[in-house]
C-alpha cells in the first residue's frame, strides 16, 4: 500500500480568543510596520504518515484516530485535514 | 478511610497530597501508578497536580487514556468521591468525567499566586462542610488553567449547580471566573487551585482552615455513609 502524509491542523474555534496569534500580530508583526496584516491565528500541526489504499482512506483513518483519541478537543478546537502522497 | 492518590509519569504534587492525607488528616493514603488497577476497598480517589506526560499535545489528554482511568470512571459512576487538582482536573475533563476544557492562560504565562475562591456549591463530598459564599485563600500554579465551556453548557452548569468554586476576581479569563466544577451527581470534583498547599500554617500565611474543610468535608461525607 502506498504511504500518505496526512496533515492535521488544530486551532481554536473561530470566535474563540487566540492569545498566541494576537501576540504575534500585535507585538511582532504590526510593530514591524506590516500594516497589511489583519489577523493571525496560531495552530498546531501534526503530520501522520500512514499506509492506505487511497488518499481519501488515509484521511478517513487519521480522522477516526483523532476523534477516538481526542487528539483535538472538540469543545475548543477546530481541525482540518490535508493529505499528500509521499 | 482509604484514599487512592493516582500517580502519572510527570505528576509532581502527588507527595504533597499524600503527606497532607497521611500526616495532617491521618488517613490511609495509598499511591497507585497509572498502569495499576484500583482495589475495590477505596473510599475516595485523588488525581494530584503536576505535568503528566510533560503536557504534551494538551495538558491531561494522554493521562486520560491511562489504564487506571478506566477504573476511576467505573468507581465514579458508582458514586465514589473523586477529586482532581490542577493537572488532575485537566485529566478529568479530558477523560470526559467533567465537562469543559482548560485552555492556556490568556497571558500565556505560568501563573503561580494566591487567589481567593468563593464556594458556590456545598453539596459535594469535598465542600459539604462549607457555607455557600465562604471564602478560601488558596494558591494556583498552572499554565493551562483557563476554564472554558460554550454559553449553552455554562447555562446547564448553572442550572445543575455544577459550579463549585469561583475566583473572587478575574485572574485568567476563565468563563464565569470558574475555578472548580463537579459532575451532575456531584461526586466528581475538579479544581485548579491547590488545597494540599494550603492546609498547614507553615505554608499558608493567610488562613489554612478553609482549605482544610475540603478534606474534612470528605472525611465527614465518607464517615456518614458508613
Amino acid at each position: 500500500m502506498p504511504l500518505f502524509e496526512v496533515q492535521v491542523i488544530i486551532e481554536n474555534k473561530p470566535g474563540m480568543s487566540d492569545p498566541e496569534g494576537q501576540t504575534i500580530l500585535n507585538d511582532l508583526v504590526l510593530k514591524g510596520d506590516h500594516r497589511d496584516v489583519k489577523k493571525i491565528r496560531s495552530a498546531k500541526m501534526l503530520r501522520f504518515q500512514v499506509n492506505a489504499k487511497t488518499a481519501k482512506s488515509a484521511e478517513l483513518s487519521v480522522k477516526k484516530i483523532c476523534d477516538d483519541l481526542r487528539i483535538y478537543n472538540p469543545i475548543a478546537s477546530k481541525v482540518t485535514f490535508a493529505v499528500d502522497p509521499r | 478511610m482509604r484514599v487512592g492518590v493516582i500517580v502519572f509519569p510527570g505528576s509532581n504534587c502527588d507527595r504533597d497530597m499524600y503527606h497532607v492525607l497521611r500526616d495532617v488528616f491521618k488517613l490511609d493514603a495509598r499511591y497507585f501508578w497509572h498502569e495499576d488497577r484500583l482495589p475495590k476497598n477505596l473510599d475516595a480517589i485523588i488525581l494530584p497536580g503536576g505535568f503528566s506526560y510533560g503536557d504534551r499535545l494538551r495538558a491531561g489528554v494522554i493521562a486520560a487514556h491511562s489504564p487506571v482511568i478506566a477504573d476511576v470512571k467505573k468507581m465514579a459512576d458508582r458514586g465514589m468521591p473523586v477529586l482532581g487538582v490542577c493537572n488532575g482536573f485537566q485529566i478529568l475533563v479530558e477523560a470526559q468525567l467533567l465537562p469543559g476544557v482548560l485552555l492556556k492562560n490568556t497571558s500565556l504565562n505560568f501563573m503561580c499566586r494566591w487567589t481567593e475562591l468563593t464556594v458556590e456549591n456545598n453539596r459535594t463530598p469535598f465542600t459539604a462542610q462549607f457555607k455557600i459564599g465562604q471564602k478560601i485563600p488558596i494558591p494556583i500554579a498552572n499554565g493551562e488553567g483557563r476554564y472554558y465551556v460554550d454559553k449553552p453548557t455554562l447555562e446547564t452548569l448553572k442550572k445543575n449547580n455544577q459550579i463549585v468554586f469561583r475566583y473572587g476576581q478575574n485572574i485568567n479569563d476563565s468563563v464565569f471566573d470558574i475555578a472548580g466544577i463537579c459532575n451532575k451527581d456531584g461526586n466528581v470534583v475538579g479544581m485548579m487551585p491547590h488545597p494540599e498547599r494550603a492546609v498547614e500554617a507553615e505554608v499558608n500565611p493567610q488562613d489554612p482552615k478553609p482549605s482544610s474543610l475540603i478534606f474534612e468535608s470528605l472525611i465527614a461525607t465518607v464517615g456518614a455513609k458508613r
